[in-house]
């Protein structure tokens, strides 16, 4: 059995249906107890007291924020190359998702930012390739809501999703490229010495594990949506022709 | 409610903002999903009855 059967609507509508309720459950079960852990049970930081619990919040969605953007230039190069519908109408379901993440990671930031480096906001090489990458998120939405016909809105989307996957990856190492601003490193790392202690640890990465899965609950929905809308305008269209 | 101590503002208005994001990006794709999932029975019952 191939992967590419499942670009075939059909049977990505029968698979994602099937998948779709052990997905939400999954979801559930670690968002709900990570954060619950993360906010009540976690002690207080020595250097940042209480407020290291908002890395439960800032870190899955910062981390989501830049993966989805990936998961989007992947969908859209398999648009682009193999032409398979799917793909781009799942890129375009996780589009809203990103930007929602996207917003949760610069807002906790800038909260966070304003008790530790005295300001909401530095032009930071990290902070700023975000602000970009979030202006990307709305000028893809905005760019599927103005075209009309939905082959070349999917074409023109997946372009500007290449071109702004610079900004993605300058986010995720803007820190490393520069050595510069305020932000600080990876949170997580593979390095023992590096990452977090492991009583902070274990809850994000269950947090981690919860926007992940809620991420591939909701794009999953939103894609079967998409793929509905389509059938739904050309039953539409033929309606309208047989009126004609 | 446990203390937050001088950081509560910080903490409990990043997480408020968070979940209330989460919750209204959960209850827009759970409401569109219905919604079109409606129209489009609607439509194909229509077709079905015209074929």
């Amino acid at each position: 059995m191939s992967l590419w059967e499942f670009a075939n609507p059909v049977k990505f509508m029968a698979l994602s249906g099937k998948v779709l309720p052990w997905v939400v459950g999954l979801t559930v079960l670690t968002l709900v107890p990570g954060m619950i852990w993360g906010f009540f049970f976690t002690p207080e930081a020595a250097n940042f007291g209480n407020s290291v619990k908002i890395i439960y919040i800032h870190v899955p969605s910062a981390m989501m924020a830049i993966n989805i953007w990936v998961m989007m230039l992947v969908t859209s190069l398999i648009w682009i190359v193999r032409r398979h519908h799917v793909s781009v109408r799942a890129a375009k379901a996780a589009a809203l998702i990103g930007v929602t993440m996207t917003v949760i990671a610069l807002i906790t930031g800038a909260i966070w930012g304003e008790p530790m480096w005295g300001t909401y906001w530095a032009w930071d090489p990290r902070l700023t390739s975000f602000l970009i990458l979030f202006l990307f998120y709305l000028g893809y939405m905005a760019l599927w809501a103005a075209i009309e016909n939905p082959d070349t809105a999917a074409d023109l989307t997946s372009v500007l999703c290449i071109v702004g996957s610079v900004f993605a990856l300058l986010s995720r190492y803007a820190v490393n490229f520069w050595n510069q601003g305020l932000h600080q490193g990876a949170s997580l790392s593979m390095d023992k010495e590096e990452h977090v202690a492991d009583v902070y640890y274990l809850p994000l990465l269950l947090c981690i594990a919860g926007f992940i899965l809620l991420f591939v609950a909701l794009v999953l929905i939103r894609t079967r949506t998409e793929l509905r809308l389509v059938r739904l305008h050309r039953l539409e269209i033929r309606e309208r022709m047989k009126d004609v | 409610m446990f203390d937050l101590g001088k950081y509560a503002d910080a903490i409990l208005s990043s997480w408020g903002i968070t979940l209330a994001l989460l919750i209204a990006l959960v209850l827009v794709t759970w409401r569109r999903s219905v919604q079109v999932k409606k129209a489009l029975h609607a439509a194909e019952q229509r077709a079905s009855k015209n074929v």
